[in-house]
């Protein structure tokens, strides 16, 4: 009974904690959008009350998206219509639960995860971030609509193009930690040295495929408000739009865990902390330490978001196809072969 | 010039490298342009942007803005509603009603009995200004133009008379006066919206 109580207490304030830092990333993003371009980007929401920095933007942004007009065009399906956000927000948002976000074993206090164990972890999150394509693809189909069918097309092919770069660039950390729990690859890392350093190739793969996995420029073909007038999405308005926005913010989140779970050492700080640590205060430390790689992550997505232009399409797919996945492949076969090597003559 | 003209200048493509093939160094150097404008805001204070309405713009003395009906030395409108500017009006946001001029008013056959412009129309081409043949309409310096209604935003003759009482001594009509020596200097104007 404990037992559930602290699974439901846990999802609850993983959900409210990233819904909330969704909200605050829009203002970064928002910020760093104005800085790249010479602005200052918004910095009067709150003022009156005294609070600096807009940091009352968050709150009038969400006031916005539920006070807005909510319009649902006469000649949508319907059912599918309003299905389709949902079912974005929720394939963002249950990919969560395997993700560790702070230390977990058997033997800390608190297991910051809320399935914790899962031992095909990594696998969970990627069967579950791919049902984004649903949402896709459902939201182009029922919008009824010329621009929003092609964007959804497009986009579900560009997703699942990237998913195959995507899986096998991981692979080759999971044969060197010789497991798929994401806990247990970072363990690896904290007793040896962060997956960077032994898979470049991979981290690249994988960081560049976790861009177009989540729609981010210069791979965010599923909107290009240029030549499609927003893409899958046009015909959303209100929340309805507000929520694929936010499963699209929320899976950026996880993208950023897993870049640093799988190549960044989780909350592994050479010289500072290690495994053996299980006291309450470590374990915060820890997950501060994990917060603030992740938040360098996410820093980084955004502003890559305004250096680079976005790719045409078939310069999109040639790059998914004839690049990475060959790449991939190559990565997977030498790291397979090296890891049979030393398995075999040192240890 | 044809295709195969001799003269004619065929420009090649600059050939790769094979660093500007794999991308990567040019994403880094990207990254780094981006970086150091990002930094430049964000830490030295360098945005470009005016920071309105604290920081007010002051615009160039072609600057064309709010318009505003001239009154002449007796404080009569000077327009003759001749229509003129209604009809060069390619946005068709003037609306003139005519009537005949008082008796005592023995210079004109009419004046405008009502002479309203839809400022969310009007495109601030100028061309009213241009056909005007009195030099009655003519187009003011101010840009602070913000409504919280759509009739707000409708300059009826009383409000464009009232324009031109507020901006008279800062702008003098353009054909009365000398123009403006060459330092041609502008002024922040109030909003004509109260």
């Amino acid at each position: 009974m404990l037992l559930v109580i602290g699974i439901v207490l846990k999802i609850l304030i993983v959900v409210a904690i990233s819904q909330g830092t969704v909200a605050y990333l829009i203002l970064v993003e928002r910020k760093v959008a104005a800085y790249a371009q010479d602005r200052i980007g918004p910095n009067r929401a709150g003022s009156e009350f005294g609070i600096p920095f807009a940091l009352l933007q968050p709150l009038a942004d969400g006031a916005k998206m539920l006070l807005k007009e909510d319009v649902v065009p006469k000649y949508v399906t319907k059912p599918l219509y309003i299905l389709a956000p949902w079912i974005a927000i929720t394939a963002a948002m249950i990919g969560f639960a395997v993700v560790p976000f702070g230390p977990v074993g058997p033997d800390q206090i608190i297991n910051f995860q809320i399935a914790p164990n899962v031992n095909i972890g990594i696998l969970y999150v990627f069967a579950v971030g791919s049902l984004a394509v649903y949402g896709v693809i459902l939201a182009g189909w029922a919008s009824n609509n010329k621009y929003a069918f092609i964007g959804a097309l497009r986009s579900s092919a560009q997703l699942i193009s990237y998913e195959m770069p995507l899986g096998m660039s991981i692979l080759g950390m999971v044969l060197i930690a010789g497991s798929l729990d994401l806990s247990t690859i970072v363990d690896w890392q904290d007793r040896h040295v962060w997956g960077v350093f032994v898979q470049p190739l991979g981290f690249i793969l994988f960081f560049v495929s976790a861009f177009a996995e989540t729609n981010r420029l210069p791979f965010d073909l599923p909107e290009s408000e240029q030549e499609l007038v927003g893409g899958f999405h046009t015909e959303y308005s209100a929340m309805k739009f507000g929520m694929f926005f936010l499963g699209e913010y929320l899976h950026v989140i996880t993208v950023s865990y897993l870049t640093v779970i799988l190549f960044f050492g989780g909350w592994d700080l050479p010289y500072f902390l290690d495994a053996e640590q299980t006291g309450l205060i470590s374990a915060i430390v820890k997950v501060g330490v994990l917060l603030i790689k992740v938040g360098l992550v996410i820093l980084f997505i955004m502003w890559i978001r305004w250096t680079l232009p976005r790719f045409r399409y078939d310069q999109l797919m040639d790059l998914a196809w004839k690049s990475m996945i060959p790449l991939a492949l190559v990565n997977l076969v030498a790291t397979a072969a090296i890891v049979q090597l030393i398995r075999t003559y040192w240890v | 010039m044809r295709a195969d003209h001799p003269k004619l200048k065929k420009l090649e493509p600059p050939k790769l490298t094979l660093a500007d093939r794999f991308f990567l160094p040019q994403v880094a150097a990207g990254l780094l342009v981006t970086g150091r404008h990002i930094f430049g805001v964000a830490f030295q204070d360098k945005a470009i942007t005016v920071q309105y309405p604290e920081v007010q713009h002051v615009p160039s003395p072609v600057y064309r803005g709010v318009h505003r009906l001239n009154k002449d030395e007796e404080g009569r409108p000077k327009c003759v509603a001749c229509m003129l500017c209604a009809t060069a009006c390619p946005a068709h946001c003037i609306d003139i009603v005519g009537a005949t001029a008082p008796e005592t008013w023995p210079d004109r056959e009419k004046y405008p009995e009502s002479f309203v412009i839809d400022e969310l129309r009007c495109i601030y081409c100028g061309m009213c200004e241009e056909a005007c043949p009195v030099e009655a309409i003519e187009l003011t310096g101010l840009y602070d133009l913000t409504g919280l209604s759509r009739e707000e935003m409708i300059f009826d003759k009383t409000k464009l008379l009232s324009v031109f009482d507020a901006t008279r001594d800062a702008e003098p009509m353009k054909y009365t006066t000398p123009p403006p020596g060459p330092s041609g200097q502008t002024q922040l104007l109030d909003s004509p919206i109260a």
